[in-house]
């Protein structure tokens, strides 16, 4: 199984670097894993999405709709691009340690 | 993305030259950007599949077990026998190569292995070396070939560089279905556990929760509540959009991205507001929440095991028959094995839209309705108010997913639909659409981002097509019925195509629809203004 070593830290991943176990997530997780997505700092504004992301995700097990974690942070689809370069599904989910959406999308 | 995509100069140096190799030489470079990932396995635990392990396509040893050459040869005779149709495709092609330049994959590799011809080859000369009697005699002479490791990971690289699209079949003049040659060696391969987590995992969350992306019932329910939310917000009207509810008329299947992913959640928006101005008393279903099958892409029997929550969910909940959303390969599914696999649904009725009173007599055996066949008869019976100029800032092209049009042959529907509900409509060159459509690239569990070099390549007949038309005539905007196309195809025209996005045609159509008691609407579902009003606010 891979890993990813940051910091210091070693995560065990998927083969995308996506963290194998959700529950050990904390905030340095997003900061270790920030590299691999292209993203250059967490701004208040990638916490915002992040947190969203987390708290959606204890509650349902799950990254919410991709239209509501626009609607529910303020930030337009081009806007989740910009600040996280490989898309919410993607590059956001990995960062607040969900695992990737898989199926038709 | 967080790779790098190829370069445009790389991809486009398509040589259709004759290898130095011969064909018979097994040997492949799994190069990255050209395959999926190996199943994870957990994924294969959870379905009850052969051989749980952790391995990837790059490694020498793939952990088969000891007697797979047995497995694959059993396996082979077993279905040799049951498919009359598999035996038949192995013995009556003629090499004629009337499929070879027709495959989108050829034809944006240059790969003779992803001939059609050629990629069933790779099996055919295995069957004939072992199941034919001048094969067994005479073996490489009788164009029989060993099968040997290599083989078997040539058929997994090739096997998961063919989509099911079935374009080729259509130029086949003996009719061999690919596909199911393509379904055959997947299901092969599987026995030894040999298989794609792209296509294993959205089963076994299908099995756990009802779909493929894992959404759980009460997940389901937050996002279907908050569609009903936006589209209030948007057309001042408030929907309901009962879930589970027992004694509906009718049980509405959907493929789990319209509820999740961008850009389908548009076309889920345009369900809700099309079922409430007609009045439609049906129900969604947290168990049957997946339109999508993924089994297809893997064995008949998960296919099976899948599409059997349909009925049954259309029976634990008494409706009389069953609508589809725009889904691509539940179609083919449904049109082609769900009636033979799970039927005969003889506890559900003949479906009749209660709106027109039509009969949908091509439904009389499965029940199952598409949805362009439920709008498209609405519109004929002008039983919708539509103003086209609600969708005047998009010129649109429609692209016919393979599994609709090739699958089920819907093709008259959604154009009637687009020419109705559109005032720019423009169409593809006549040999990239309807029977002849070109595939998206990334259907049939290809979809991954680790296979994107291949996406991109198989992609680009469709991308060319597209082009033609947003040069010639300003196209912005391409529609489809397919959820795999609405996930793949943006990223596809982003490379190829810039300036075209991607939607459903019932995103259009309840952009046009205007609806009883609606607030004066001012955008169309993305929440951009719509065109007229815009003009208005300037003048």
């Amino acid at each position: 199984m891979p890993t990813f070593e940051s910091h210091g830290r070693a995560y065990d991943v998927d083969e995308d670097g996506f963290l194998q176990d959700p529950s050990i997530w904390n905030e340095e997780v997003a900061k270790d894993f920030m590299v691999t997505e292209g993203v250059n700092e967490l701004t208040e504004g990638h916490w915002k999405v992040i947190n969203y992301l987390r708290n959606y995700y204890l509650q349902f097990g799950i990254a919410p709709m991709i239209r509501k974690l626009c609607k529910e942070t303020g930030f337009k689809l081009n806007e989740i691009y910009q600040m996280f370069p490989s898309g919410p599904a993607k590059g956001a989910c990995k960062l607040a340690g969900l695992p990737k959406p898989t199926g038709c999308v | 993305m967080s790779e790098a995509l190829p370069k445009h100069e790389e991809l486009v140096q398509i040589r259709y030259d004759v290898p130095r190799n011969g064909w018979r030489s097994a040997h492949v470079d799994f190069r990255k950007g050209t395959y999926s990932y190996s199943a994870a396995p957990k994924n294969v635990q959870y379905l009850g599949m052969a051989n749980p392990r952790h391995w990837r396509p790059t490694d020498k040893d793939w952990k088969l077990p000891p007697d797979w050459k047995q497995i694959i040869l059993r396996g082979m005779k077993e279905r040799l026998e049951k498919f009359r149709s598999f035996r038949l495709f192995m013995d009556i092609c003629v090499r004629c190569g009337a499929c070879a330049d027709k495959c989108h994959f050829y034809l944006g590799s240059a790969d003779p292995k992803n001939m059609p011809v050629l990629r069933a080859e790779l099996v055919r000369s295995v069957y004939r070396r072992y199941f034919t009697a001048s094969g067994r005699l005479f073996r490489g002479l009788a164009g029989g070939r060993e099968l040997t490791e290599d083989v078997l990971k040539e058929w997994f690289y090739y096997f998961y560089q063919c989509t099911e699209c079935r374009r080729c079949s259509v130029f086949c003049p003996f009719g061999i279905d690919t596909a199911e040659v393509t379904m055959i060696v997947r299901e092969l391969l599987n026995l030894v556990g040999v298989n794609t987590n792209w296509v294993l995992e959205p089963a076994a969350n299908c099995f756990r929760t009802g779909n493929h992306l894992g959404v759980q019932p009460h997940g389901f329910k937050d996002s279907i509540d908050f569609a009903v939310d936006e589209l209030e917000e948007l057309t001042g009207i408030r929907v309901e959009a009962p879930i589970n509810k027992k004694g509906a008329e009718i049980l509405f299947v959907v493929p789990s991205a319209d509820y999740f992913a961008t850009p389908h959640y548009y076309t889920l928006l345009g369900y809700l507001a099309l079922f409430h101005e007609i009045g439609l008393d049906y129900t969604f279903s947290a168990y049957a929440s997946e339109g999508g099958n993924f089994g297809l892409f893997n064995s008949h029997e998960l296919m099976k095991r899948l599409n059997n929550k349909i009925y049954a969910e259309a029976k634990r909940l008494g409706v009389k028959w069953i609508l589809g959303g725009e889904c691509g390969h539940m179609w083919r599914v449904l049109h082609q094995y769900m009636d033979t696999m799970n039927g005969p649904a003889d506890f559900l009725e003949e479906p009749v839209s209660p709106v027109t009173g039509t009969r949908f007599e091509n439904a009389r055996s499965t029940k199952m309705v598409h949805i362009c066949e439920l709008t498209a008869d609405l519109i004929h019976n002008g039983k919708l108010k539509l103003d086209p100029s609600h969708n005047d800032h998009w010129r649109v092209t429609f692209h016919d997913s393979c599994n609709p049009a090739r699958g089920m042959g819907l093709l008259e529907e959604p154009r009637y639909i687009l020419r109705n509900v559109v005032n720019h409509f423009f169409e593809m060159p006549e040999n990239t659409i309807r029977e002849q459509t070109f595939c998206c690239g990334s259907g049939a569990g290809l979809g991954t981002d680790e296979n994107i070099e291949m996406r991109l390549r198989g992609g680009l007949p469709r991308a060319n097509a597209v082009k033609y038309v947003r040069d010639k005539h300003g196209v912005n905007l391409l529609t489809c019925i397919c959820a795999i196309d609405k996930a793949t195809l943006p990223t596809l025209l982003e490379y190829w195509t810039p300036g075209v996005e991607v939607g459903g045609v019932h995103e259009l159509v309840a952009n046009a629809l205007v609806m009883k008691g609606e607030k004066d609407r001012t955008t169309d579902l993305r929440g951009e203004p719509f065109p007229a009003k815009e003009a208005a606010v300037h003048a």
